[in-house]
């Protein structure tokens, strides 16, 4: 399974191999240089670039068009094209604010309109593995960049002077010689006929001339639509004669229908017609499960049709999923040896001659998504043509398996990317897409698939569930001489291959072999762990168990050592360095260990930082307790202290919560900020209540009673978020997802700090009660 | 022939008197500014204003609102600047935004009931809107900043 180092390429992977053998890099290349047009990452080498990403890596890379990105009204309407999907990062308005900054347009005169799903044109736009900022930052400068020279050549055309004496400044381009001024809606047809200037010879602006950039004051492009019910999701594109339609999916991964009797759902008022639905056999990569439909005049309808049917399923081979049993299963398994990943010194011979081995063995069940918005999506198929409106976080990969299911050219799907409610990774699959378009393909008329709650929770793309256990092995004077990590989880990879046992190199590559602390012996390993149940990305991914366990293990040692929490941490950090595990082709978020190295002076750096800042040390009243806990991943270093409050019956608030981020250079801290928020209350609600459980192949959920997830009477009290300045031009790194595992260990520690209590196994639930 | 107005329109419904108000508004009254986020009166998601209470319209039916008068996000205010709408924009409230109209009329309705709150009474007023994206922190701050004047 080692060609799935990038998660993308599971999307579609057949086709990518085949692209990597003939090297899409020299194709790229070919194309850049002949037409100067599409350009992909790699040609922005060295010379022009401070650093280089992982963006030409991706599928389709990337493009550097100001032609694709910008256009220019007569009346001075800047229009800038969002490529990425929007699903609460703000990502709609950043990148378009790049562009904005670089050619200097006003941004009160910007629009911007999202891009339909087309990667030839658009470049990859999967928006998932925190990775936009950090892949366009520079793409979208250049297209800015570009745009802007465009417009000064026309002037100085136009005015018959040099082009190095004119200056776009502020929406317009000015020669201060003569005091002349032109308008960019003045220049717009002129500079639409200027050749696009060459990437190299590009002029990028002093950061210090940046209006909006790093700054923070502009607000979300949909703020006043999303106050106002203006804002568009999935769920709300309406067409003419469109059917609403739910659908009745096999309880148990891989199940099969038997047979269906309709009578009792085509009694219902509103329903029209009840049809099965296509199913692929397990494992379904991002292909429907199949059952049947209901097809009503409204949602409400088909969801009463849907409880009247009556249904027969085949189980089929998952059907006696159990998660007390997997969990008795996985813990077996992490005790004994597995396969060795990272090896560094000899762990186990250190383990057997230490002072002390310190045990923790941690157990993280499965969660679910649950974005606010259940998966939806909207097709109108006709002939061998396909209109989607979804809100999908690869709109590439819809397209693809859009066409590919329905047996139609690419060129003939047009995906419209609608704002996401909510995407955390399980919108990065594009299922509820492809039912609806074969439910409008057989109806012959544009349809909504809209999933329900329940649904969102039975027949989801789960995170993993994973045992991690870590022995530490410390001589006389405590210090920490041998780790041993085995990591045992089912595969994401399991979704796509079957028989798959193995983490794949994109998820041990998330907090297990990176592992940063300065020990002499270190072991990885990873025992088999098969899935049952479909498993997907989710915000964070195996960064979550990794960070738990890792980070409460820290707590763990520092405990038996009577040492403070922080300075055990930086104790096992060890020194300002960069770490090169000894891993064969160890994965880096698809980013090159050139430009985002393993470094400990930063991550050290984010720890004293959140420690000066959020008062580490400081008194709390009793019952209250402080935890720390740090991680690197998608390349940005988050550290967060947590404090904590239990009181006599076990009930658990958090009065404060201080984060600390090295996320490089950024451009929008107000983002990073609202982001971080969010991770705390995202990280307390998967401690608290986060659990997916199965009993006999059927999750045993369905709404947010029985999965809960955090309300505002119980979330943090105050959360501050505190970003690193960069450090000249740092190559900015991940935000959307670094938030999130910090935070669970931190908690956890700080719980023991409260309590003397120490949870290893989430959700915490009622283990405080006791 | 049920007959309820919305946002200051008299709007009629013939079909299953049991229809969630929630699919009524989106589906068949074309108002889709209320959203579909659990079905069960678990997040708030689909909150409207009937008579000056918030209610939550995936459990409410058409019947129940026979004759009544409902507020949605789309009628709040004819400008989207009802204070609580201005203070969501002024402290950048919204991640995804996908629950925000259910947030901004169950703040809008805890106001009516009590224009002072406190910080206490905000977080429990509001704990029955889920905001996956987790902005509680800035809906709480909008809800104290709206009551004190925008
Ligand atoms: S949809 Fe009505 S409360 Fe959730
Ligand atoms: S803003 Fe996304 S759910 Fe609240």
């Amino acid at each position: 399974m080692n060609f799935i180092d990038n998660p993308r390429k599971l999307r579609g992977f057949e086709k990518h191999i085949k692209v990597e053998k003939v090297s899409r890099r020299s194709i790229l290349k070919g194309l850049g240089v002949t037409g100067g047009l599409v350009l992909a990452a790699p040609v922005m080498s060295r010379q022009a670039l401070a650093y280089e990403t992982g963006a030409g890596k991706m599928p389709h890379g990337v493009v550097v068009d100001p032609r694709v990105f910008v256009s220019v009204g007569a009346d001075g309407i800047v229009t800038i094209v969002g490529h990425r999907s929007e699903m609460g990062t703000g990502v709609r308005t950043s990148l378009p604010l790049i562009v904005a900054e670089e050619m200097e347009a006003d941004w009160s005169r910007v629009k911007v309109q999202q891009a339909h799903g087309d990667e030839v044109k658009f470049g990859n736009q999967d928006t998932d593995g925190s990775r936009s900022t950090r892949h366009y930052l520079i793409p979208m400068r250049q297209i800015g960049a570009s745009a802007r020279t465009m417009l000064e050549q026309a002037a100085a055309k136009r005015w018959g002077v040099p082009a190095t004496e004119v200056k776009a400044v502020n929406h317009e381009v000015v020669h201060s010689a003569s005091g002349r001024k032109l308008g960019f809606g003045e220049l717009a047809a002129d500079a639409a006929k200027e050749s696009v200037p060459s990437i190299e010879g590009l002029k990028l602006k002093d950061p210090k001339n940046f209006r909006y950039l790093g700054k923070g004051q502009i607000g979300i492009v949909d703020l006043h639509d999303i106050t106002t019910g203006k804002a568009h999701y999935g769920a709300d594109v309406r067409l003419p004669g469109m059917k609403y339609a739910v659908i009745a999916r096999p309880p148990v991964t891989g199940g099969k229908l038997v047979k269906f009797e309709p009578e009792e759902a085509l009694k219902v008022p509103g329903v029209e017609k009840v049809m099965q639905v296509r199913g692929w056999p397990w494992p379904s990569k991002f292909q429907p499960l199949g059952g049947v439909a209901v097809i009503a005049r409204n949602t409400g309808a088909a969801i009463k049709g849907r409880d009247a049917l009556k249904l027969t399923w085949d189980d089929g081979p998952n059907g006696k999923y159990d998660s007390v049993a997997y969990r008795k299963e996985l813990e077996e398994a992490s005790r004994k040896p597995g396969l060795v990943l990272r090896k560094e010194g000899d762990a186990d011979a250190a383990l057997k001659s230490a002072d002390k081995v310190i045990v923790g063995e941690y157990y993280l069940p499965h969660l679910a998504h649950v974005a606010m918005e259940p998966p939806v999506a909207v097709a109108d198929v006709k002939g061998d043509k396909a209109e989607i409106w979804a809100p999908v976080q690869s709109p590439g990969g819809t397209r693809e398996d859009v066409a590919k299911t329905l047996g139609i050219p690419e060129a003939n799907v047009t995906v419209n990317v609608t704002l996401l409610g909510g995407g955390f990774g399980r919108k990065s699959k594009c299922d509820f897409a492809i039912e609806a378009a074969l439910l409008s393909k057989e109806l012959g008329a544009p349809v909504k698939v809209q999933w329900t709650r329940e649904d969102d929770i039975h027949n989801g793309f789960l995170h993993t569930v994973s045992v991690e256990r870590i022995e530490a092995g410390l001589d006389k004077s405590g210090k920490v001489i041998a780790w041993r990590h085995r990591s045992v989880a089912p595969s994401i990879a399991s979704t796509f291959a079957a028989g798959t046992l193995h983490q794949a190199p994109f998820e041990i590559g998330m907090g297990l072999v990176d592992m940063p602390f300065e020990i002499a012996n270190i072991s990885c390993e990873n025992p088999e762990a098969a899935a049952f149940t479909r498993i997907g990305w989710f915000r964070s991914v195996s960064n979550i168990p990794r960070a738990f366990a890792v980070q409460s293990m820290v707590g763990e040692i520092a405990q038996a050592t009577g040492r403070d929490q922080k300075e055990m941490l930086l104790e096992l950090i060890g020194s300002p360095r960069i770490v090169k595990p000894n891993v064969k082709d160890l994965w880096n978020y698809g980013e090159p260990q050139d430009s985002y190295p393993i470094d400990t002076a930063r991550l050290r750096k984010v720890v004293e930082l959140v420690a000066e800042k959020g008062e580490w040390g400081r008194k709390v009243p009793k019952g209250h307790g402080l935890g720390i806990a740090v991680h690197r991943s998608f390349v940005s270093y988050i550290a967060t202290i947590v404090e904590v409050a239990v009181d006599d019956k076990g009930k658990l608030t958090v009065p404060r919560v201080d984060t600390a981020i090295d996320c490089g250079t950024y451009v929008n801290p107000e983002r990073i900020a609202s982001q971080i928020e969010g991770a705390a209350i995202m990280g307390l609600s998967l401690a608290k209540y986060g659990e997916i459980t199965f009993k006999d192949g059927k999750v045993q959920q369905r709404n947010f009673d029985d999965f809960q997830v955090v309300r505002m009477d119980e979330s943090p009290v105050v959360t501050n978020v505190f970003i690193v300045p960069p450090v000249s031009d740092t190559p900015p790194s991940g935000v959307g997802e670094p938030g999130v595992p910090p935070f669970a260990p931190a908690l956890i520690n700080a719980i023991f700090a409260a309590t003397g209590k120490r949870i290893r196994s989430l959700p915490i639930g009622k283990q405080l009660e006791a | 022939m049920i007959k309820v107005k919305i946002n200051g329109q008299e709007q009629s419904w013939d079909g299953d008197p049991d229809l969630p108000l929630l699919w009524f508004l989106r589906d068949e009254a074309g108002l889709t500014g209320t959203k579909y986020g659990c079905g069960q009166a678990l997040c708030g998601a689909c909150t409207v204003i009937v008579d000056k209470q918030a209610v939550r319209a995936c459990i409410t039916s058409v019947n129940d609102v026979a004759g009544r008068e409902v507020t949605t996000i789309e009628g709040l205010h004819p400008n989207g600047d009802h204070p609580v709408q201005k203070a969501w924009r002024q402290l950048n409230v919204p991640q995804c935004g996908f629950c925000q109209a259910g947030q901004i009329m169950q703040a809008a309705a805890l106001l009516m009931d009590n224009p002072k709150p406190s910080h206490d009474q905000i977080r429990e007023g509001m704990a029955g809107n889920i905001c996956r994206c987790g902005c509680y922190q800035r809906i709480e701050n909008a809800v104290h900043l709206a009551s004190t004047g925008v």
